[in-house]
């Protein structure tokens, strides 16, 4: 039986494998390195799972790489609150994925108008006090303003370069969703200008809270739940609503809904209009979280967003949410992990090639992601 | 559908609007800010108020063309309306822009924009917010709006005008238009060229006839409209006897046009770098450099059809290897000590490490199509562009300080030191790869690409090995975009991770698409109008990718086949309009 399979495998076929095999040995050697870089020469492996073990306040730091147990969980917390936002694009990519079966490459784009335009209410609010006085509030028409920016920089794109193309071949609305996307980022960098702008800090999120025993930046922990609530509220109006059904419906094929009197084309835009929404609500979490904005925010969370679509299975919304925190976590923690481990200098400089590989390791080996069901060739 | 009777006010009115929406975006986006300084005509008439001028008369035209049923008196109130609205929105826009402090959101709501717009009379419209004086400032905004429905008028006007008449008016305009932008470039270039015949005197007198300080003289003006429209003229009445006649010609003779017209090309590319002058050479050299990544692509892209978003890669691939082996200076950003290697030693090797990539990557993507494939490709360039900017590659390729003291090429004992002499070898290689493309089109290995871009499963079927025929593509392409890339380094002597990003990748595929998918002179239409006119208009480049945004998009939606299509590929895009079902399937 295993002679037989071993004998159908072709070249290429035991290339990939070696790869994946090669790729798995380097990540668990990189992080066994790092994590024990604190052995010294001279004593055992039982004696430094011993002191390890009994030893809390000063030699666990030598344990555990070069980060304290407290370290590794900020990062972990971080990347929680990062995977957020990146699940809050890849709804947009899933969601589109799902009805058009093509790659919005501008979502990312949507995502940047949305951050950007709100950076000047934000500005202005902080500027006049309304931030201060009235937080909850300004937060929220903020977040609005981002919301409207995007949702109508989708419509228009629908609009205008997606839908006359519906029946073209394949590659032709990737061509123009890259076109659009060029487009939009050099609008809004004709708009707004190239530098970057800082969000203003806003007073009651600076500091800490107290969660169950560990000290949380209070940015991170609103940036996080304000993720998942806006994910569940998207999961109950897909689920729950008519136009959500509908939704599915026209997911599901496209020319039977029609024939059950859904409005195709509007569905189609209300999609739009719903990824788009959800990303310019993530612009300005980013915008908190990170702080920065500038015209090509867009292109680097687009392509991670992307990433954790299509690593939860493009097309599955609880997909896009798994995916998304998971990429944020092992982004967060990976570079510290096993890149150092590896003897890598500057590891976080390269937390993007994580990212990038596991788009490719992804999208070569299970294009139908953690969540996904198995694509059929013409879809895929 | 019945038909309207009359004037139909509600589609002119959304046609002014959308007009209207374009000026004020040009506007806020800076386009109109950005050529002020360009006269197309001295003193007279900016590149920037022409774009007004010019998205005017395009409305007009369209109004026209949507709502005038072959009656005068319609057209001439499309022109006006049009021109009326859209000029008045943009004069809101002036009027507002300070008393809303909109500089502080959109950065070009700036003085500028309004001395742009109101024929350099700011003041004007300043006094109103100073000293709530009127009169000056809607006395200009006046002359702004009667200019724009001139503008919209002569293009409703343009669109009544018979056939003929219409293409004479239009050459001329165009013409005026372009040379009067260029001016500086066509200035250079006939000096050049008399120049070259020894009579540089003898070109100052008939260029003062056309061209002043800064762009075109009014009179220069109007002598190349005069001299473009009548040549329009001449063409339209004569032209066609020209080709009977030559249709008409015995074989031979024909040929012998022929050729006579390949050996004029062959000269004038011969002693092109010295009519252009160093600063247009220089253009030339990137134009040849990214044509030979062009037909690179073409092969992946147009060819075989595996849509490569990573391209730039082996570009990068090329230059690293060139700029390791013949660096001069290696050891002060590397812990490598130099090779030392010359140009043409190390040039074999670039292009082999390009290859072999070329190959690596290709392997895990030969089970991908379509989007996913781009995205994987994307990702690998992105993955290359990181890393070499990253300190662990540093003691190997320089990090982000790169790497310096690249060997210059020498040609039998001759340095090839600026783009006048680089153009040459540039020019050869991309003929080099051009001849490689062609003979490679209409071999075996190039209908295997074309059977497996209409269809992989039919193709393998026919018995096309997939995996050599993916992996020679990818090979191929890979290979003379490396060639492209140790040219780059030579010609920089110094490269830099900047340098290879996503946007090379872009503009590469924007070029082919822009040229025509898989044909082969349309690389070089490409080239030179996504990468040698942009080059050209300096102020441009801010708004390059705009550009080519917008470009691309158009392209997609009215001419996906591209200026100069290859044959199969307009068949096959006309079919399409014809039987739309059909597509869906075999999408």
């Amino acid at each position: 039986m295993l002679s037989e399979r071993l004998r159908n495998l072709s070249i290429i076929d035991s290339l990939l494998w070696l790869l994946r095999a090669g790729i798995i040995v380097l990540v668990l050697w990189g992080s066994f390195a790092g994590l024990t870089q604190g052995k010294h020469s001279d004593e055992s492996w039982g004696q430094f799972y011993n002191r390890c073990t009994t030893q809390t306040d000063v030699g666990t730091v030598e344990c555990m790489g070069k980060y304290s147990t407290e370290t590794w969980r900020d990062f972990a917390i971080f990347g929680l609150a990062q995977g957020g936002i990146y699940a809050l694009i890849a709804l947009g990519y899933t969601l589109v994925y799902g009805v058009l079966f093509m790659i919005n490459f501008a979502h990312g784009e949507v995502f940047m108008s949305g951050a950007y335009t709100a950076f000047f209410v934000a500005n202005a609010f902080a500027q006049n006090g309304f931030l201060d006085s009235n937080p909850i509030v300004a937060l929220s028409i903020v977040m609005l303003v981002s919301m409207v920016t995007s949702t109508v920089v989708a419509v228009l794109l629908e609009r205008i370069a997606y839908r006359p193309l519906r029946r073209a071949p394949r590659l032709v609305p990737l061509i123009t969703a890259i076109g659009a996307s060029y487009f939009l980022q050099y609008t809004f960098r004709g708009l707004y200008g190239s530098g970057k702008k800082v969000y203003p800090d806003v007073s009651i999120l600076t500091g800490k809270w107290v969660i169950a025993g560990i000290p949380i930046l209070k940015t991170q922990v609103v940036v996080f739940v304000a993720a998942v609530i806006l994910m569940l509220i998207l999961y109950w109006f897909v689920q729950k609503t008519k136009v959500g059904k509908a939704m599915r419906a026209v997911a599901e094929d496209k020319d039977v809904a029609l024939l059950m009197g859904i409005d195709v084309d509007r569905i189609i835009v209300i999609t739009f209009a719903t990824g788009a929404a959800m990303a310019g609500a993530a612009g300005v979490l980013y915008g908190l979280l990170f702080k920065q904005v500038d015209f090509i925010m867009g292109f680097v969370p687009g392509i991670k967003a992307f990433t954790a679509a299509v690593l939860g299975g493009i097309g599955n919304i609880p997909g896009a949410m798994v995916g998304g925190l998971f990429l944020g976590i092992f982004e967060s923690v990976g570079p510290s992990l096993f890149l150092e481990g590896l003897g890598i200098p500057a590891a976080y400089q390269l937390k993007d090639v994580i990212a990038f590989t596991m788009l490719v390791l992804v999208l070569i080996f299970r294009p139908s992601g953690i969540m996904g069901e198995a694509l059929s060739e013409k879809k895929a | 559908m019945e038909t309207k009777q009359g004037f139909d006010f509600k589609s002119v009115l959304n046609i002014s609007l959308l007009a209207g929406g374009i000026l004020l975006y040009l506007a806020l986006v800076g386009l109109l800010t950005a050529f002020v300084k360009r006269d197309i005509i001295y003193k007279t008439l900016s590149l920037s108020f022409a774009l007004v001028l010019i998205s005017n008369f395009v409305f007009g035209y369209l109004a026209a063309r949507r709502n005038s049923r072959g009656n005068w008196g319609y057209a001439i109130g499309d022109g006006v309306m049009v021109g009326v609205i859209s000029t008045l929105m943009l004069s809101i826009l002036v009027l507002l822009v300070q008393p809303l402090n909109m500089r502080a959101m959109f950065v070009n709501a700036s003085p500028d924009l309004i001395k742009a717009l109101t024929f350099n009379n700011q003041e004007a419209i300043m006094a109103v917010n100073t000293s709530g004086e009127w009169g000056p400032a809607l006395a200009t905004l006046a002359r702004m709006v009667l200019t724009g429905v001139a503008a919209s008028l002569v293009g409703a006007i343009t669109f009544m005008l018979p056939q003929r008449w219409r293409k004479i008016l239009l050459t001329g305009l165009v013409a005026v238009i372009t040379i009067g932008t260029l001016a500086e470039l066509f200035d250079d270039v006939v000096t050049n060229i008399f120049a070259l015949f020894g009579a540089k005197k003898a070109a100052k007198p008939l260029l003062e006839l056309f061209f002043a300080r800064k762009g075109l003289s009014v009179t220069g003006a109007i002598y190349t409209f005069i001299l473009t429209a009548g040549i329009s003229f001449l063409w339209d009445w004569r032209g066609h006897t020209l080709k009977e006649r030559y249709n008409t010609l015995p074989q031979n003779s024909q040929r012998g046009v022929r050729i006579g017209t390949l050996v004029i090309l062959f000269a004038i590319a011969i002693f092109l770098p010295q009519i252009l002058g160093g600063y247009l050479s220089e253009i030339m050299v990137t134009v040849a450099i990214f044509t030979l990544m062009g037909f690179g692509l073409n092969i992946v892209v147009g060819f075989a059809g595996l849509l490569d978003l990573g391209y730039v890669a082996f570009f990068a691939i090329g230059a690293y290897t060139m700029g390791v082996l013949t660096s001069t200076q290696l050891s002060q950003t590397t812990q490598l000590s130099g090779f030392g290697w010359t140009f043409w030693q190390a040039l074999p090797f670039a292009v082999g490490m390009a290859v072999l990539w070329g190959i690596m990557l290709g392997v895990p993507v030969l089970r991908m199509r379509g989007d996913y494939l781009a995205i994987v490709t994307l990702g690998f360039g992105e993955i290359i562009r990181v890393l070499a900017l990253s300190n662990f590659l540093q003691p190997s390729i320089g990090g982000a300080q790169g790497i310096l003291g690249i060997a210059k090429p020498f040609i039998f004992g001759i340095e090839l030191k600026n783009s006048q002499q680089l153009y040459y070898l540039v020019v050869a290689a991309a003929a080099l790869a051009a001849f490689v493309s062609w003979r490679l089109r209409d071999s075996r290995a190039g209908r295997s690409w074309m059977a497996l871009r209409e269809d992989e499963d039919v193709a393998e079927a026919m018995g096309i090995n997939l995996i050599k025929t993916k992996l020679l593509a990818f090979a191929t392409g890979a290979g003379f975009s490396g060639l492209a890339g140790a040219i780059f380094a030579a010609k920089l002597t110094s490269i830099y991770p900047h340098s290879f990003n996503l946007l090379i990748s872009i503009n590469v595929l924007s070029l082919i698409i822009v040229g025509g998918v898989g044909s082969l002179p349309g690389v070089i239409i490409g080239a030179l109008a996504l990468v040698g006119l942009p080059e050209l208009l300096r102020e441009f480049s801010e708004f390059r990718m705009l550009i080519f945004g917008a470009l691309l998009v158009t392209m997609m939606l009215v001419k996906p086949e591209g200026f100069w299509p290859a044959a199969t590929q307009k068949r096959e895009l006309h079919d399409d309009e014809l039987e739309p079902e059909s597509v869906t399937e075999a999408a």
